[in-house]
């Protein structure tokens, strides 16, 4: 007797409860993959607002005084803000991949030194990014 | 698509809940806080908190649940078998990462004991979950010696050199903590070979007396069953025999890279 199995479980089993943070401790590596992946996108919206930039500046000084006006305020920095850490932080967590794909640092200790160094190092460049901003001569 | 909650039949009742108090005049307390699931009743899980008197229990997370098993409610089911971290049969989440609870001592665990089955799993009963699918994709990868020349006389010989790429790979015991930690896992299991079943297809791979590494790489070279690992690195993070499934991915993704050349 060869009995075929059925098709559909005899009873739908639960599924075990799984959700990162509640269930599953969030550890260095997978808050900093998922912060990668939320930057990534940041950065994607991110380039609507430089392309708006570029296009205010194309449409002449008016509408470019508007836009100037608009990245100064304490919305339009913060938005800067968050795009040029999203920006650096992206780059140094890419870098950290590429090395991930040459074979190398995967090892417990070196992935908790690489996820600290890319966290130091994204807040440095951001700093480093508006201090130089600001150094700069305004127009 | 990320699923991000449970479905409706496996949300956890919390007021349905029991609690076991410990013993009068136990000193050194501890609670127990364990997914239980009846297949019989097919009512939503719940969790039901355990007092365990420590004085008069073994160290081991497994230690408590024999007790509690023989001592206090013999309907909690679990899987175990050699208490000592080779079997991989009482694989579970503990305090929120998966492990073996013969290896994971409950002084180890800051304040209450939660213990689930392992993540993203159906459930049989309990902390048991069904590995069907797990094991079948085991099978997939055709995880045994295949060879084209005709058998010699004796044992395929390896080189010590040969041998020692071995190490850090067979010794997996397919407790499926690595897969069941893994987002990926959880999100694309269905096509996703996942940590543990990955770093077993790299072990042939690998095998200097295997013949078959460019039909086993065809295999691999496929969107879903390897390109689904992101380094989150949750498995290697978890893996109770440390070894480290996210590496072997990589190497993986290596060898694909250089057949191309």
């Amino acid at each position: 007797m060869s009995a075929k199995p059925s098709a559909k479980p005899v009873v739908s089993r639960p599924l075990s409860p799984f959700m990162l943070g509640q269930y599953y401790r969030f550890q260095i590596s997978s808050l900093l993959s998922i912060t990668h992946r939320i930057t990534g996108v940041g950065l994607a919206l991110g380039t609507l607002f430089i392309a708006i930039w570029v296009m205010s500046a194309v449409a002449g000084p008016e509408s470019y005084a508007h836009f100037a006006w608009f990245a100064r305020t304490p919305i339009g920095l913060l938005l800067l803000l968050g795009w040029s850490w999203a920006l650096m932080f992206h780059l140094c967590n890419g870098i950290r991949h590429l090395v991930w794909d040459v074979g190398y640092a995967f090892e417990k200790k070196s992935v908790d030194a690489g996820g600290i160094i890319v966290c130091v190092a994204s807040v440095v460049l951001t700093a480093a990014i508006w201090i130089v901003a600001y150094l700069l001569p305004s127009a | 698509m990320a699923q991000l909650t449970l479905p409706k039949n496996s949300k956890i009742d919390k007021a349905a809940g029991k609690t076991f108090k410990a013993p009068a005049g136990a000193k050194n307390v501890r609670a127990f806080k364990i997914y239980r699931y009846d297949p019989d009743t097919q009512a939503n899980p719940r969790v039901d908190t355990y007092e365990v008197d420590m004085d008069a229990c073994g160290p081991m997370v497994l230690d408590a649940l024999i007790k509690i098993k023989n001592e206090i409610d013999s309907t909690l089911t679990f899987r175990r078998s050699c208490r000592e971290g080779i079997c991989g049969s009482c694989a579970m989440n503990i305090d929120g990462t998966n492990t073996l609870a013969c290896l994971h001592a409950c002084g180890d665990v800051k304040g209450d004991v939660k213990i689930y089955p392992l993540p993203h799993m159906p459930v049989v009963k309990d902390l048991v979950p069904d590995l069907t699918h797990f094991y079948a994709q085991y099978a997939s990868i055709e995880p045994w010696l295949k060879t084209d020349t005709p058998p010699p006389t004796r044992e395929r010989l390896q080189s010590e050199e040969d041998r020692a790429k071995l190490d850090g790979l067979y010794e997996c015991i397919l407790c499926a903590c690595c897969s069941t930690s893994c987002p990926s896992y959880w999100w694309n299991g269905d096509r996703y070979l996942g940590p543990a079943i990955l770093m077993a297809a790299y072990r042939w791979l690998v095998d200097s007396r295997d013949e078959a590494t460019g039909e086993r790489l065809d295999q691999l070279e496929d969107p879903f069953k390897l390109y689904r690992c992101h380094t989150i690195l949750n498995c290697s993070r978890t893996c109770p025999k440390g070894l480290n499934p996210a590496k072997a991915i990589a190497e993986t993704k290596k060898m694909l890279v250089e057949r191309r050349g």
